[in-house]
């Protein structure tokens, strides 16, 4: 409890830019996906799946990315494993 | 035995979605499994407050329409493992809703959980109705203000009516009065409804008064709920609301400015 309440009043100041940074994230997302083809939500949410049914990853850990280069999209997708591979029973 | 709690108001922006966070997660603090979920389709928002919102990857109606299963969809909480977000959906298929399809998804939930939270999203449309049918109990959100304490009476009619214990003539929803965004000097000046006048006009038992305080904001901005904040007022007023829904007699607080003034002067909330 003690570290939230460090957390919430040293930061009391600056939560506003924390704010700004979540929802630039989140908005990137949610507008890669409105912009994108219309299977990309449900891709998105398959390889999710899928990764997650093969390591223990944080899904904090999952970048994704859409880019228009020209004429043609690029799906990008960052995945930072974790050190130790611990494979799920 | 679970209980399924909707937290609900007919009025926007009232404080539910506030409600929901911190009442969910001062439930799973006092060591109670509790689920929350999100009924308000095409606009998430419990995902934001709870700091979860890029964990997101199925939703609830991702599961209603067996696309995703529960245990799929269910968000665990950083700092709580008792504790589990399920999101609404961001998209506009609101026709998802059916009791069978939303019944299936508490039934399940009623297995594993002791605590189902329904944020309801305001209004008296599908999503509200949904999210109110299967309540055991309501938190009804309520500021001090005329439009607010309308549509209040209108909820409770609705609970009393349309919902699952209605229609079956079972013992009905147990309602619990939340007077938000209360401001102690603005009463005192009479231009604010006081807590007595409301409860007078809606009948119903109050649980707890959260004062206007800008510790809101800041929890929201975090995505920590403001219950968490354990020096802001409003964050103490969160918790009384927990121990008094789980039985313990406390005195309500923060309701004279005196004390407010006060930790203001302390911590600037
Ligand atoms: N006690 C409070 N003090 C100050 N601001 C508050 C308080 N409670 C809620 N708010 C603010 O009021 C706004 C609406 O709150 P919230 O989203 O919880 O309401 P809601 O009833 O869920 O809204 P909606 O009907 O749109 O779902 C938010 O900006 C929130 O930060
Ligand atoms: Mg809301």
């Amino acid at each position: 409890m003690m570290s939230i309440l460090d957390y919430l009043t040293r930061r009391r100041k600056k939560t506003a830019s924390v704010a700004k940074e979540r929802l630039q994230l989140i908005l990137s997302r949610e507008h890669a996906t409105d912009s994108g083809p219309d299977y990309l939500p449900a891709l998105q949410k398959e390889l999710l799946a899928v990764i997650s049914k093969y390591t223990h990853i944080d899904l904090d850990d999952i970048k994704i990315n859409l880019e228009k280069d020209g004429d043609c999209e690029i799906l990008e997708l960052n995945i930072a494993l974790p050190e130790k591979q611990n494979e799920v029973a | 035995m679970s209980k399924v709690v909707v937290v609900t108001s007919g009025k926007g922006g009232v404080g539910k979605t506030t409600t929901s966070a911190s009442f969910a997660t001062g439930l799973a603090i006092r060591g109670h499994k509790t689920a929350v979920i999100d009924f308000d389709v095409g606009l998430r928002n419990l995902d934001l407050i709870m700091g979860c919102e890029r964990r997101v990857v199925y939703d609830f109606v991702n599961v209603i329409n067996g696309e995703a299963s529960l245990k799929q969809a269910l968000i665990r909480d950083k700092a709580h493992n008792n504790l589990f977000i399920l999101p609404a959906s961001q998209t506009r298929d609101k026709d998802a809703f059916t009791i069978e399809g939303v019944g299936k998804v508490i039934d399940e939930l009623r297995e594993s959980f002791d605590y189902i939270i329904c944020d309801s999203p305001a209004g008296i449309e599908k999503g509200a109705m949904m999210a109110l049918y299967f309540a055991d109990e309501a938190l009804i959100v309520t500021n001090p203000e005329v439009s607010s304490v309308r549509d209040s009476d209108r909820i409770l009619g609705l609970l009393g009516a349309k919902s699952k214990r209605a229609e079956e003539d079972l013992e009905p929803i147990k309602e619990h009065l939340v007077v938000t965004r209360y401001s102690a000097s603005r009463v005192e000046t009479g231009e604010m409804l006081t807590i007595e006048d409301i409860q007078e006009l809606l009948g119903i038992d109050l649980l707890a008064v959260i004062p206007e305080s800008g510790a809101v904001l800041h929890a929201s901005n975090a995505g920590v709920p403001v219950v968490r904040d354990e020096v802001s007022n409003s964050g103490q007023a969160y918790q009384d609301l927990v121990s008094r829904f789980l039985g313990e007699d406390l005195p309500m607080r923060f309701l004279d400015t005196k004390k407010k003034s006060f930790l203001k002067r302390l911590f600037g909330t």
